[in-house]
């Protein structure tokens, strides 16, 4: 039988099924819902045949391993030579309480330190501003100067430990800490490796933390890739992220379209300074969710692996393969967890972390039970990277790469991400680019638009939420919030009191005093940013420099 | 002709928290339910929510807050509603904002705190059920 | 003897007190029945205030450029009244009142108040309604009151009319809508403001907004111009300020007193339409009447303009 005559006989059978087996069982088991769809609205079948991935190409679409379209994973031997680096973000309080976390993750066996920062530092305050008050160390560790971060990375190894930092508007200022921390180590400066999200784009859209306008933003970000470029050669200068994204409220295909774009307009911006493809792409990295469809979101990591690969050759025309790979953190969504019954939010990231897993991650966050009530206590934070753990050691799920590669389902699901990621990403094209369609609102209007319709569909029960719309009986377990002693910001504010007393303030005035001159010409301006931590400047002083420059963003409110 | 007197709210995020998902979903479900809805964005200071409210002469205050700073900045915009006259207007709030916490901020006068999984309806309803007799 | 509400909130307003200006305002929203005698009231230390209108599309960076000129104002000492309209959805009856957030820094500035207002698809009545709100900033105390409107709808149009000087706004590269924009705009609009000057396409548009003034070459005595602004970093800001103070002058020294009588009689029109009409629908109310007449316009029986001759003729037993 040739293959067509295979598949007209698959086409045939289901037919058959359809018309004579089928109707028995929806006679007696009628289905749950008049029709099943994904959170990108995508209609999901009854069941995949190998007639929905007819077309389907295997060295074209998928390939193997560390090849060309990199849709089974962008290292050869993935997990079975190394595992994902089990990251979990963490920050609250003061550099001292941080440090202690940072050493206990390590301790209990996490492979890389990642950095939340308090509002004020995410926002470019100082612990003492009037707008700081009441806000310190709250959501994250508080770093207002060097000093902090000397106590915060105290005893950890930078040629060792690699470290992400989760920091936008003020990425030159704290990866500038960061260098001087290895230059006061001893550690060359090639050897430094980490990661700065530095992801202004999605700020204006999403997380919404920027500081300064579009413009000045995307040359602090096009800044640190070219200084990256040149002089730390195994840093991360950016991650392109859709977590956030998709935490404000996107579906997974314009999760995925939209940080593809981002990635689109970043490279854009780095090309127009001059430099070649291949002397930054290998080191742009990207950042995504795992949201709760198990399966849409393996999907959509494969389709982001494959698209990537596509628009670095075709697009971009790099030549170098590591041009082409998307590496990629992700992190447990935390907007699919529940304040009621907290324990069932173990069960949710788990799912979530799994999907991470079978779709090829490199680095993965998973989120605490007490997510949605508190930052995660010692517990909570250990039973979530047990999670990864157990994942990695105890199921299997590590020993062979890109497991559900053949599924018709799945490989049905990633095309379909695919085609409706590319017409967004032509649709904004049309519109001018990211820039024109963020002032457009169009992003804007999307996400809030998903939003909406996700919380009606949760309304109206058209979409469960265990705990919350149904099964709500569970006595409320009381599980221990961690708080933050009121102390922590009283200690802070005369920390860096004394700071400024004791430095040498002739020093920073001169210093600040060239950033301001740099700032107003077209310099790059990372290694004066690095003098002027090293001398001691706060982030306020050095991000209000710029500020009186560049003055400050205001969002285009969509509803 | 008689115009219809409508409700209107401010939809207020005090502070540097940035997550306005749900701020921005109630404000817009409040609009569909024929309220006008003041919103002013993000990093608002307790001063510039009590000066809105004045301003625009609300009815309602909607403060959503996940940042855990809701112990800092409620007690001082209920202070300075008060201190402008405001105490005729309806205080509510939601967001991240742990039980233990919720007697205090009720007691500082903001009527009812809605917590994650809250459905919109409940949230539009309350505001209805609860629109105050402005002196 | 003590003052009513209403007596109070008036003194209030003339006190500049915040809290009375807003409950003004609100009583005026709300066309309540003490709103006839609050106008009343004030109308006597209205006249002082200068009216600003700014219109355009969404996009045009119009709140960028008010929070700018509004700055400048302050820096020269003035205080300043702003009324941002926004359209109210004609499905839910609701608004979303966006405007301040791009002037929310200056929202604790004791000499700026900012009052959002919802068009509340009065039937005509939008413009009134901005009209006397402006009247209350104005006799609070204010030396400019600036009125801010998408300019997209008719009624819109009908709003920037109860300013002095109307500056209409443009973006470059924001599509059609220059085309788009209302033709009634383009005949009113006194100063016209390419922003986002920073722009590539920013000097074309510039040339296509003075073609379609050469077309529009409705006798004026004011030659409207069209400047260019980026109202991001003030570049064009004070040049803009300066065309304004022009015009403001300008009318000062003749068409000030033409307008004035022109607004006074459009408004005295105006009041008489509203007291007539709702008085003759009170009484076809009170008769019973009303729904006869409806059904007969739904029926296509009698058209309303036939139906309110016979009423007036009747009433006033002469020919309307």
């Amino acid at each position: 039988m040739s293959e067509k005559e295979k598949k007209n006989e698959i086409m045939e059978e289901l037919e058959r099924w359809e018309k004579t087996t089928l109707p028995k069982w929806m006679r007696q088991r009628p289905e749950r819902r008049s029709e099943f769809r994904n959170h990108s609205d995508t209609l999901i079948k009854r069941v995949y045949t190998p007639e929905d991935v007819k077309d389907l190409d295997y060295m074209r679409d998928l390939g193997f391993p560390g090849e060309y379209p990199f849709t089974r994973g962008v290292h050869g031997t993935m997990y079975r030579g190394r595992l994902w680096t089990m990251r979990m973000f963490s920050g609250y309080g003061a550099a001292e309480q941080t440090n202690q976390r940072f050493k206990y993750l390590l301790k209990e066996g996490e492979t890389g330190l990642s950095i939340a920062f308090d509002y004020p530092t995410i926002t470019g305050y100082d612990s003492d501003h009037p707008f700081a008050k009441g806000e310190v160390g709250i959501c994250g560790v508080a770093v207002a100067s060097l000093k902090d971060m000397e106590v915060l990375l105290n005893g950890i190894p930078l040629d060792k430990v690699t470290t992400s930092m989760t920091i936008n508007g003020p990425a030159a200022m704290l990866l500038a800490m960061y260098v001087a921390i290895g230059d006061k180590q001893g550690v060359s400066r090639e050897k430094i490796g980490g990661t700065t999200q530095n992801d202004m784009l999605k700020e204006f859209f999403a997380q919404k933390l920027g500081i300064f306008p579009p413009k000045h933003s995307l040359k602090l970000v096009t800044d640190i890739i070219e200084y990256c470029a040149r002089h730390l050669p195994k840093w991360n200068p950016i991650s392109i992220s859709g977590y956030h994204i998709r935490e404000a409220g996107s579906n997974a295909v314009q999760e995925l379209a939209f940080t593809l774009y981002d990635g689109i307009a970043y490279v854009e911006s780095v090309l127009e300074r001059g430099l070649r493809v291949d002397d930054f792409a290998p080191r742009l990295s990207f950042f995504f969710a795992s949201h709760n469809n198990l399966f849409e979101e393996i999907a959509k990591f494969r389709a982001a692996r494959r698209l990537w690969a596509k628009i670095m050759k075709e697009r971009f025309h790099a030549r170098n393969p590591r041009s082409m790979w998307m590496r990629m953190h992700v992190q447990t969504s935390g907007c699919t967890l529940t304040s009621q019954q907290p324990l069932n939010n173990v069960t949710r990231t788990t799912i979530e972390a799994l999907a991470a897993v079978l779709g090829g991650t490199q680095s993965l966050h998973t989120n605490s039970f007490d997510e949605a009530l508190c930052l995660p206590t010692e517990e909570a934070v250990r039973v979530a990277l047990r999670t990864q753990q157990i994942i990695a050691h105890e199921n299997g799920v590590a020993d062979t790469i890109d497991p559900l590669a053949g599924s018709y389902y799945i490989e049905a699901l990633t095309n379909e991400m695919e085609r409706q990621a590319m017409e967004y990403i032509r649709k904004i094209d049309d519109m001018g680019g990211a820039i024109a369609a963020i002032e457009k609102g169009f992003f804007q209007k999307e996400i809030a638009d998903s939003a909406y319709k996700y919380q009606r569909e949760t309304d109206e029960k058209k979409r469960i939420i265990v705990g919350v719309n149904e099964y709500k009986t569970g006595a409320k377990a009381p599980i221990p919030i961690l708080r933050i002693d009121p102390k922590v910001e009283k200690e802070q504010v005369s920390r860096l009191q004394k700071l400024r007393r004791e430095r040498d303030n002739g020093k920073v005035e001169k210093v600040l005093e060239k950033l301001h001159y740099m700032a107003e010409k077209d310099e790059n301006l990372m290694p004066i940013i690095i003098d002027a931590v090293k001398a001691y400047a706060t982030l306020g002083e050095i991000c209000g420099v710029l500020r009186k420059i560049y003055g400050e963003h205001k969002e285009l409110i969509v509803i | 002709m008689q115009s219809k007197k409508k409700i209107r709210v401010l939809i207020a995020k005090p502070g540097l928290d940035s997550h306005d998902r749900g701020a921005k979903i109630v404000a817009r479900s409040l609009r569909d339910a024929g309220m006008e809805v003041i919103y002013t964005g993000l990093r608002q200071t307790p001063e510039q929510i009590a000066e809105t409210a004045l301003q625009e002469d609300v009815d309602v205050v909607g403060l959503s807050i996940l940042s855990g700073a809701h112990k800092t900045l409620f007690p001082r915009i209920m202070e300075l509603m008060k201190g402008k006259g405001l105490t005729d207007v309806m205080v509510f709030a939601g967001g991240i904002i742990p039980e233990e916490d919720i007697p205090e901020m009720k007691k500082l006068g903001v009527r009812e705190i809605f917590g994650p999984g809250t459905p919109t309806d409940t949230i539009v309803q309350f505001v209805f059920d609860n629109i105050p007799k402005r002196n | 003897m003590p003052l009513t509400k209403t007596e109070e909130i008036t003194r209030g307003v003339l006190a500049g007190d915040r809290r009375s200006i807003a409950r003004a305002i609100t009583i005026i929203e709300n066309n309540a029945p003490e709103a006839q005698k609050l106008i009343g009231s004030i109308y006597p230390h209205t006249g002082k205030a200068y009216i600003i209108g700014i219109t355009g599309p969404g996009g045009s960076g119009k709140s960028t450029l008010i929070e700018k000129i509004i700055r400048e104002y302050r820096q020269r000492g003035k205080t300043v009244g702003i009324i941002a309209v926004d359209p109210t959805s004609p499905f839910t009856g609701g608004a979303f009142l966006g405007d301040r957030i791009r002037m929310q820094d200056l929202s604790t500035d004791q000499g700026v108040f900012i009052r959002s207002m919802a068009t509340r698809n009065y039937l005509g009545g939008i413009a009134k309604a901005t009209n006397d709100a402006a009247k209350v900033l104005d006799a609070s105390g204010k030396d400019i009151v600036i009125v801010e409107t998408v300019g997209a709808g008719q009624s819109e149009v009908e709003i920037i009319k109860v300013a002095q000087t109307i500056v209409v706004l443009f973006a470059p590269g924001l599509g059609d809508e220059i085309q788009a924009i209302k033709a009634g705009i383009m005949e009113i609009g006194d100063i016209f403001v390419v922003n986002k000057a920073d722009r590539a396409n920013a000097d074309k548009a510039v040339m296509d907004i003075q073609a379609m003034l050469q077309l529009n070459n409705k006798k004026r005595t004011w030659t409207p111009l069209v400047l260019k602004t980026t109202a991001l970093t003030g570049e064009g800001v004070p040049q803009l300020m300066k065309k304004i103070e022009e015009h403001r002058l300008f009318l000062e020294k003749e068409l000030e007193r033409k307008r004035s009588r022109e607004k006074a009689e459009a408004e005295l029109v105006e009041a008489i339409k509203e007291k007539v009409a709702s008085s003759m629908i009170e009484e076809l109310k009170r008769e019973g009447k009303l729904q006869e007449l409806l059904e007969k316009i739904l029926e296509k029986k009698m058209d309303p303009a036939s139906i309110a001759e016979k009423l007036l003729s009747k009433k006033f037993r002469k020919q309307v």
